[in-house]
């Protein structure tokens, strides 16, 4: 792990106090000099995940690259609401091509600024799950295959939002779409499908891969500050809670994060060179419910009777993660 | 009976008569109510053994209704603008390989600039790829053209795409009478497939051809294509004798008879015309519309013939060929090579700029007293553009052109809804 | 032709508020067409949508921009868009607020139209009392209803349990009638609970 994970015992919103950490440690958020890559009077809707960890993943990249970074976006939620035209909220130098071929526009960015020998200059390359699983998925690859010099973020909120909340290849099991209706004998979207891109990024050997939430959001700027340090393919996938989406109260968007990391539902660790080299633990672990019942996407598994075969099957799921990254020192019963 | 419901709706529910086999789909605003729609149905069982894949891309939804095509299945899809280009490599093949494919075109502007709204420039890229194109003036006709379609393809063994405008029609509440199965089942027989992948009977699909025959397959492709000028008239009134209902044919004429000027245009800015048509008969001028239903193949006899007593065409269209002007006028001054009608291109509603009848009123009696320019842009704002030209006179690095134009039309856009 | 403009913001129902006044108007046996002006996926942004009625085929595909009637579903837009635009002389508004239009800073409207054209009714608090959400959209149609004369309160209520089914439907038709009665009756309408503040 690149940081000391610090203890507060003040309770509450788990988010820390800067003031007892050394100045290398503290979230660039609250400096000064914050570059507010992405800033205020997007049109995000309330509670966005996707803004939260878009504002500290890119300022995080900004601090690590001295200020000298170029983004390359995909097309979806972070492009649409961050440039309502005829405004923009980037204040750094920032490009939407289309919604495929942001890891091929990256590479490009990053090849022009190598054949010029601006190796000062860093390319960041963003999109939603959307376009990062499925339509920008050969071109990742193939950034990945090159080992291109890009650090590319994924968004992940689990659906195709911007267009109405379709099913993507990162939707998870049983969740609720327009494309996945909570109709029919197997409600919500099907078990066994859908990809582990962090796992396929690890396959593809490259030098850095990691995992990051909007709950642990000094644990997301860290992982970012080291990616930036490395030069290769670097791919981070950063779990966001989508409040019209996933159908929760805008005002529970870093809780709902906060229980798909400590239900093992979403495991945060690191990868370099294909092998995993750190995870977070679970401080407390708690069954998958917690996390779910607070999702309408998953409401049709709450009704009367529940669904237990269903949330036991999303059990083991959870189960499954607790045990491929050891995310418990000791195995004991979750929840309490 | 009509319902009241919303336009995407009722095409799925007309595409779910159809009994297809296989769905595969890709989000993509403005069409995506009805893929919905359609999952939904598949989902509750209420489309027998049906299949419904959500695809990676639009490239692997068209790719697999390809294949479910290729092994006799009746398949559908739906994409929109950026979505019809990133399968464009699918839509040629499935032309090339004769597969009856129904796809559904919410049609809608390409970027760059990025725009959901609509124009015919989606469909129009692709007006050559050897698919049928067949465009709905109402909601009505748009849940009628996908039945007849779906005939249409299997019967000349050619992918169709029907296009409606995206939000206008998608999106619109509006009276429309949905077939009965019945009804359905006896102008569509099942899909009889003329090549299929069979173990029963093995072929091979998709061989390389080269120089000797490539031309002579081409040439049955387009031959296909001018079959289909008389099959789609005949489905027409074969679709009104079981309905009761005209719906889609080649074109549609409106107070043409004895129009000195006829305004011809694709899809629901048709309905605009007919009520500027109205208003301007009214005032005693001589002017009229024609629709034109069947896009490819080009009606050109049709065209020719409604089009050649008028003294002035005007083609008003949701398109633009960058460095040249019109399309579809293009096409209707080939049509009338030879006559002394004169053709006014006026290029209209890109984006999604509404098309208003007080606008087409106005252009209309402009166009009569020869005041227009060739082409004519309708409703653009000229200020803006020559503040842009002057700017980039001055400054070469004069920065991104549609920021900057906007920077000067702010006010003129935060007076829209 | 009767034409209806409609104001709010994303997630408020307006076009769902739309598509239920055409609903309702077919059930009269007129013609309807509905649509919203439209963007991407986005909670609180302004929307609008347009709805008209005609006893003969509507053809017109175009915004509505010279109404009969408004409707504003959040008077928080009144004083940053321009929503009175081409309302015809002799037009309707119909305000979801339980202040009047002095109250909302808009009381020069009073000389521009017709003054018993023009209402507030407190949409979001009897949706509150009778649905337990304060969603205004579909009992805001019954105030309309009893403005113009056009639709009958029971149209009104039969679109809206086509579209909400059960008791949300239920709930919204009686709010439909309340919002009716308030204006026909002119008295303000208040709240059962009297801790209720307006929440405009």
């Amino acid at each position: 792990m690149s940081y000391q994970r610090i203890k507060f015992y003040q309770t509450g919103t788990f988010s820390v106090g800067n003031r007892l950490l050394d100045e290398a440690n503290r979230t660039v958020q609250a400096r000064m000099e914050r570059t507010n890559s992405l800033d205020s009077g997007h049109r995000a809707c309330q509670g966005c995940g996707e803004a939260l960890g878009a504002r500290y993943a890119v300022d995080a990249a900004m601090r690590a690259s001295n200020n000298q970074l170029v983004a390359v976006n995909a097309t979806g939620c972070l492009e649409v609401f961050s440039t309502p035209y005829p405004e923009s909220s980037w204040r750094i130098p920032w490009m939407h091509s289309l919604f495929g071929n942001a890891p091929a526009v990256a590479t490009g960015v990053a090849a022009a600024l190598r054949a010029k020998g601006r190796t000062d200059v860093k390319v960041l390359a963003q999109g939603g799950d959307g376009g990062t699983v499925d339509i920008g998925f050969g071109c990742l690859s193939g950034m990945f295959e090159r080992n291109d010099d890009v650090l590319y973020i994924c968004y992940d909120n689990e659906a195709y939002m911007n267009t109405g909340v379709q099913r993507s290849g990162s939707t998870p099991p049983a969740a609720r779409t327009m494309t996945t209706q909570a109709v029919g004998a197997r409600p919500g979207n099907e078990f066994g499908a859908g990809k582990n891109l962090p796992r396929i990024a690890m396959a593809h050997g490259i030098p850095y891969v990691a995992t990051a939430s909007v709950t642990d959001l000094r644990d997301l700027e860290a992982k970012v500050s080291k990616a930036m340090k490395i030069f290769g393919a670097r791919y981070i996938h950063i779990h966001v809670p989508c409040p019209l989406g996933w159908a929760h109260d805008p005002a529970l968007t870093i809780k709902v994060a906060r229980l798909a990391v400590e239900s093992g539902l979403f495991p945060l660790f690191e990868a370099e060179l294909g092998r995993v080299t750190g995870r977070t633990q679970i401080r407390r672990r708690v069954p998958v419910e917690r996390y779910l019942e607070l999702q309408g996407r998953f409401k049709h598994l709450f009704g009367d009777p529940p669904d237990r075969e269903t949330i036991a099957a999303i059990q083991s799921i959870a189960d499954e993660h607790v045990k491929t990254y050891e995310l418990l020192k000791e195995e004991g019963p979750h929840g309490t | 009976m009509p319902v009241q419901i919303e336009g995407s709706q009722a095409v799925a529910a007309a595409v779910a008569l159809c009994r297809p086999e296989v769905i595969s789909c890709y989000p993509i605003t403005p069409q995506t109510h009805i893929v919905e729609a359609l999952s939904a149905m598949v989902k509750k069982g209420e489309m027998g053994n049906c299949q419904f894949i959500n695809a990676e891309s639009e490239f692997g939804a068209l790719s697999v209704v390809i294949g479910a095509s290729a092994a006799g299945a009746r398949a559908y899809t739906a994409t929109s603008s950026q979505g019809i280009l990133f399968m464009a490599e699918a839509v040629y093949n499935a032309a090339g390989l004769g597969f009856p494919i129904v796809m559904t075109i919410g049609n809608r502007a390409i970027g760059a600039p990025i725009n959901i709204w609509n124009d015919h420039s989606d469909s129009m890229s692709m007006r050559d790829a050897g698919w049928i194109q067949l465009y709905a003036e109402t909601n009505q006709e748009a849940v009628d053209l996908h039945i007849q379609a779906f005939r249409l393809a299997e019967d000349l063994s050619c992918p169709v795409m029907v296009c409606m405008d995206g939000f206008i029609l998608t999106h619109a509440y509006e009276p429309v009478e949905i077939p009965t199965q019945e009804q359905v089942d006896a102008f569509l027989p099942p899909y009889d497939p003329v090549q299929v992948l069979d173990p029963a009977d093995p072929m091979t699909i998709g061989a390389m051809v080269g120089p000797e025959a490539f031309a002579e397959v081409r040439y049955l492709a387009h031959h296909k294509q001018l079959r289909a000028l008389e099959r789609i008239p005949q489905l027409s009134a074969e679709f009104q004798e079981r309905t009761g209902r005209a719906s889609g044919g080649l074109t549609g004429a409106y107070r043409t008879d004895d129009a000195d000027t006829i305004v011809v245009a694709l899809g629901s800015v048709n309905g605009t015309i007919k009520e500027a048509v109205d208003e301007l008969r009214n005032d005693g001028i001589a002017v009229g519309s024609l629709k034109i239903g069947s896009y490819r193949p080009f009606p050109t006899g049709r065209v020719r013939a409604t089009l050649h007593p008028a003294k002035r065409v005007i083609v008003v269209e949701k398109d633009l060929a960058v460095g040249k002007g019109g399309i579809v006028s293009s096409d209707v001054k080939m049509a009338l090579r030879g006559t002394a009608v004169v053709v006014q291109t006026v290029i209209a509603g890109l984006g999604g700029r509404s098309i208003t009848k007080a606008s087409l009123v106005q252009m209309i009696r402009e166009a009569r007293e020869g005041k227009l320019d060739e082409p004519h842009f309708l409703d653009l704002n000229w200020t803006t553009i020559h503040n842009e030209l002057a700017r980039q006179q001055q400054q070469r690095r004069s920065g991104p052109v549609a920021e900057n134009i906007l920077r000067a039309a702010k006010a003129a856009a935060s007076k829209n809804f | 032709m009767f034409q209806i403009r409609i104001h709010g913001r994303g997630g408020q129902g307006v076009v769902t508020a739309a598509e239920i006044l055409s609903i309702a108007a077919f059930i009269q046996g007129k013609h309807a067409q509905a649509f919203p002006s439209f963007g991407s996926e986005r909670m609180g942004a302004p929307v609008t949508a347009f709805c008209r009625m005609d006893d003969k085929e509507i053809r017109l595909r175009e915004p509505v921009m010279e109404p009969d009637a408004l409707i504003i579903q959040d008077p928080t837009l009144l004083h940053q868009v321009d929503l009175f635009s081409g309302l015809k002389p002799s037009g309707y508004i119909l305000i979801n607020s339980a202040r009047n239009f002095e109250e909302l800073g808009i009381g020069e409207l009073r000389s521009r139209f017709l003054a018993d054209h023009l209402r507030t009714v407190p949409a979001s608090e009897i949706a509150l009392e009778y649905t337990g959400r304060p969603l205004p959209n579909a009992l805001l149609l019954g105030g309309l209803a009893a403005m113009t004369g056009l639709l009958s309160l029971s149209a009104v209520c039969d679109a809206i349990r086509q579209k909400f089914h059960g008791k949300v439907g239920d709930a919204n038709a009686a709010a439909a009638e309340v919002a009716y009665q308030a204006v026909v009756s002119g008295q303000p309408w208040t709240a059962k609970e009297s801790s209720h503040a307006g929440t405009d």
